[in-house]
């Protein structure tokens, strides 16, 4: 099998659904030519096999972007829209709140807006709080939205095909610290599910639930943790909206025990979410109090030893595991 | 440019249609409880929007806003589901969903009503994109206000549009009023038409109240559009007689400004016109008016008849 980074992985599912359909185009500031002359980045090498005209450079106008994609699912087409950074999803976001989300329950069903907006995230390059600012929990409190966050690279070319073939607006969230990471992908086409969890590591005493970055974190702590001969099970939810309720509360009921892990901050962010989901509905299926181990709520410092501090890490998450056990 | 007889009555027409459905909705607005919500009206900006749908084919796009009823008549939208729309009905043209502020009606080509000001150039943008991408001899129309013109979004939308030559006219119907702001009050230049050139495109200021200069500065910026020439911003100045609410007491607006511009109606001077040039009698006229109050009416019974939604109805159309 190939193995590719998360970034070769979106490019390949673009190559393929461009060639698939040609209502579908992308667009986004240096997706054509980018300033990342770099085969890891997701759009390169589209614009020399595309053309112009179906990748679309545009200027440094996130709103004019967003209603780019916006206007054009709008009328048949299935753009892919990129938004460097997740933090500039402040910019775009009335066109994707108040209307891409919207729109359609407005028109009470008539339109639809079959479009996806690609985000860069994730912290641990330096960049500082206003590059590296995970807010999917923003945009998963928004209604007529899915929210997807790829933690491997094998699911974000699934995902991605998914949400592109999706009749509605799908925001996909890629962490750049995967973009590097060689990962097997399957070379077919394939569709991985959107709104399907996936236990990525089975186990027994404990669950942990994440997603995107926090994937890898969840992985070392298990690995640690199995020679001490505790048995982490590891739900990686790929998607945020639809939640997967089901594969979360059938692994809280297989070992009674759950810890949330997420890098974005901790007030409002989504791991609060699933806490109340399994409180609400499988309170009965817990031998113990469940944990957050998540980002604190600080903006992302850029200086490293600040920013490893920020990051949750394996450490933090065998101590909540602990705790609960 | 010739305009023909048939485009200028059109213009009438979809002129009185427009005003009897919005001053019915001026009395139906002072009856505690009948229509939810709010009621932003375009009374005596009708030449803007009849105007420059009367150059649109039907297979162009119309992008609009808040004050979008007469732009909705004039694009072809049915009287009836409208007003449902507006009572928040089922039968409305959203079911219910929208309201009298973001009336959608897509099948005349008007998808969105955005009551986000200035949020409808970028989708406007979007919609030509489509149009160019897929090669159709298509525009698209986005009204927006003066007031709108204050938002980046506006010029984020001018400026792709330009550089992509895409087929979009962005018509400013500058009534005066942004909120309870007169114009030189939220804008330093005394022409928004001005805009234009930072753009690289055409900028034209018409007269807002004569549906003719609307109606051939339209015409003219969508050949442009369809010659691969890209975007135009045509100005139309005209005024806002009501409110920016039918809530709204206008204690700002001075009363002889606006007993000046109620002489100014686009309406009386079309009607006058046609009749001056032997294009219409005036019983022709009287006909148009009697069928225009006719259907309003008819649209209200519809509206008032019509059901509400079931509450559980609220959880529909989110998703596709």
């Amino acid at each position: 099998m190939q193995k590719l980074g998360m970034g070769q992985a979106v490019n390949q599912a673009l190559r393929e659904e461009m060639h698939r359909d040609p209502n579908v185009f992308i667009a986004g500031e240096g997706v054509g030519v980018s300033i990342h002359l770099n085969p890891m980045f997701p759009t390169h090498g589209l614009l020399e096999e595309f053309g112009p005209g179906r990748v679309k450079d545009t200027p440094v106008s996130e709103a004019a972007i967003a209603g780019l994609a916006v206007g054009a699912a709008e009328a048949g087409l299935r753009p892919v829209v990129e938004i460097m950074f997740n933090p500039f999803f402040t910019l775009a976001s009335d066109m994707i709140v108040n209307h891409a989300a919207k729109l359609r329950y407005l028109s009470g069903g008539k339109s639809t807006f079959p479009l996806v907006v690609r985000m860069k995230s994730g912290a641990g390059f330096g960049a500082g709080c206003q590059h590296s600012h995970n807010l999917e929990a923003w945009a998963a409190h928004c209604p007529g939205l899915k929210v997807v966050m790829p933690a491997t690279a094998a699911d974000a070319k699934g995902l991605l095909k998914s949400a592109i073939r999706d009749d509605n607006p799908v925001i996909f969230i890629e962490h750049m610290g995967l973009y590097f990471a060689p990962m097997p992908v399957p070379e077919n086409d394939y569709l991985t599910p959107i709104g399907q969890a996936e236990v990525k590591r089975p186990g027994t005493d404990v669950t942990v639930v994440t997603w995107s970055g926090m994937l890898g974190v969840a992985m070392a702590a298990a690995e640690k943790l199995a020679q001490e001969g505790v048995s982490v099970e590891i739900v990686d939810l790929r998607t945020l909206v639809p939640l997967d309720k089901e594969t979360i509360l059938t692994s809280v009921a297989k070992t009674g025990r759950l810890v949330v892990l997420h890098e974005a901050t901790r007030t409002g962010g989504f791991g609060g979410e699933i806490a109340a989901v399994v409180m609400e509905e499988g309170f009965n299926l817990l031998k113990a109090p469940l944990r957050r181990v998540t980002g604190p709520d600080i903006p992302v410092p850029a200086s490293p030893p600040l920013e490893r501090f920020y990051i949750p890490d394996d450490e933090q998450l065998i101590t909540a595991i602990k705790e609960i056990l | 440019m010739k305009i023909s007889a048939e485009k200028q009555k059109e213009m009438l027409w979809t002129m009185l249609l427009s005003r009897h459905f919005e001053d019915e909705l001026t009395e139906l607005c002072k009856i505690e409880g009948k229509i939810p919500g709010m009621m932003i009206l375009s009374t005596g900006q009708e030449a803007v929007g009849s105007g420059a749908c009367a150059a649109l084919e039907p297979e162009d796009v119309i992008i609009t806003n808040h004050r979008s009823h007469n732009h909705l008549l004039a694009k072809g939208a049915d009287p009836n589901t409208l007003m449902a729309e507006i009572y928040c009905k089922r039968t409305g043209c959203n079911k219910g969903k929208s309201g009298t502020l973001h009336l959608a009606v897509p099948e005349v080509n008007a998808p969105c009503t955005s009551t986000v000001v200035g949020a409808g150039p970028p989708i406007a943008v979007g919609r030509a994109f489509a149009q160019q991408y897929k090669g159709e001899q298509r525009v698209t129309v986005c009204f927006f206000g003066d007031g709108a013109a204050a938002e980046g979004s506006v010029h984020e939308a001018m400026n792709l549009a330009a550089l992509w030559r895409l087929p979009v006219i962005f018509i400013c119907e500058n009534n005066v009023y942004a909120g309870a702001q007169r114009y030189e009050e939220h804008a330093p230049n005394p022409s928004m038409a001005d805009r234009a050139s930072a753009y690289a495109m055409p900028g034209e200021a018409v007269d807002g109240n004569d549906a003719l200069a609307v109606y051939q500065a339209v015409r003219e910026a969508r050949e442009r559009a369809l010659a691969g020439e890209g975007p135009s911003l045509i100005e139309c100045r005209t005024y806002r007689c009501r409110g920016h609410g039918e809530a709204d007491p206008q204690h700002y607006q001075p009363k002889e400004e606006i007993r000046a511009w109620k002489e100014k109606c686009p309406i009386p001077r079309l009607r006058d016109d046609l009749l001056a040039q032997g294009l219409i009698t005036a019983a022709d006229v009287q006909a148009m008016d009697d069928r225009a109050e006719a259907l309003v009416k008819e649209a209200v019974r519809f509206a008032e008849d019509s059901p509400y939604p079931s509450p559980e109805e609220a959880l529909e159309d989110v998703f596709a």
